[in-house]
């Protein structure tokens, strides 16, 4: 089973990255950018061949680890 | 005073801080690799500063989930005093022993220089060496030291006085929330700051004003 968990800050957390991402595209040229916020994504294979189960895991893994819940939240999706 | 100072893949101030306990306490602390699963008998745990797992996902995030972590929480539950400096509160706040988080500093650079503090409560084991209200100099060297809680928490934190530490006088080099530098749990048997106290517990080091973070917790 391959999945991809996307894990990006929840709204209303400053994101000073994504604002000097944000910067770097304008002087770069790009125009009309109004939020740039960084997330990451983790690609993971596992063995287990159940959609349920293999999802119930990744849940386990974006609460446990993958995410700090205090300031993040995930998405997953079976590839 | 027994102690233990966890030593994590990547931790690089336990030397200092190994030393610190040393000196000002007369008892040789015991480093711990975080592979263990159990800890020496000791009064005082500690989680020192450095990058472990090279900050890795998050700061502090692989070694709140280390063998060792298990056995720290047990130490914290009972009682047991738990301090955490720099990296090791990012530790304690990735491991739920302390509630909220350290994010990027605001300015996004590392930072390495003198602030000052006040020590907001002299009601803990950790603080009962100062004054409460008396401002200390300590460096800091940090990246990812901005403290953010949500409201409810701070307020909790205000209400208990669980604020330990503050950067005072301008100081604040992250941007933290409300210039929190440290804080203590519910029972203030644990307590993270992002500051160094060991670093500055002899004259050659160019000040002692951390020295009595460690006499008050020896006393």
């Amino acid at each position: 089973m391959k999945a991809r968990v996307t894990v990006t800050l929840k709204s209303g957390v400053l994101d000073p990255q994504g604002k000097a991402i944000e910067g770097a595209l304008a002087s770069l040229g790009f125009a009309g950018v109004s939020s740039v916020r960084q997330g990451k994504v983790f690609d993971i294979e596992m063995a287990e061949a159940d959609k349920a189960k293999a999802e119930a895991a990744l849940k386990a893994m974006g609460d446990r680890l993958l995410a700090n819940t205090v300031i993040e939240k995930y998405e997953i999706a079976i590839v | 005073m027994k102690a233990a100072v966890v030593v994590f893949p990547g931790s690089n101030r336990d030397h200092d801080m190994l030393l610190a306990l040393e000196r000002v306490t007369g008892v040789a602390p015991t480093a711990v690799w975080h592979a263990e699963t159990a800890l020496p008998k000791v009064d005082l745990v500690v989680l020192p500063g450095g990058f472990s797992y090279g900050d890795y996902l998050r700061s502090g995030a692989i070694a709140a989930r280390a063998p060792i972590m298990r056995a720290v929480a047990d130490h914290a539950a009972r009682g047991g005093l738990v301090l955490g400096v720099c990296n090791g509160f990012q530790i304690l706040c990735e491991a739920g022993l302390l509630p909220g988080v350290l994010m990027r500093n605001a300015s996004l650079r590392f930072v390495c220089r003198e602030v000052k503090l006040r020590v907001e409560t002299a009601d803990t084991a950790f603080t009962r060496g100062y004054a409460s209200g008396q401002v200390i100099r300590t460096p800091v060297a940090h990246g990812d030291g901005n403290y953010r809680c949500d409201d409810a928490t701070l307020a909790r934190l205000k209400g208990e006085d669980r604020i330990a530490f503050r950067y005072a006088d301008g100081t604040n080099p992250n941007g933290s929330l409300d210039d929190i530098a440290g804080i203590v749990s519910e029972s203030r048997n644990v307590l993270g700051l992002m500051p160094h106290p060991e670093n500055l517990i002899e004259p050659l080091q160019g000040g002692i004003d951390g020295r009595a973070l460690f006499a008050g917790l020896a006393a």
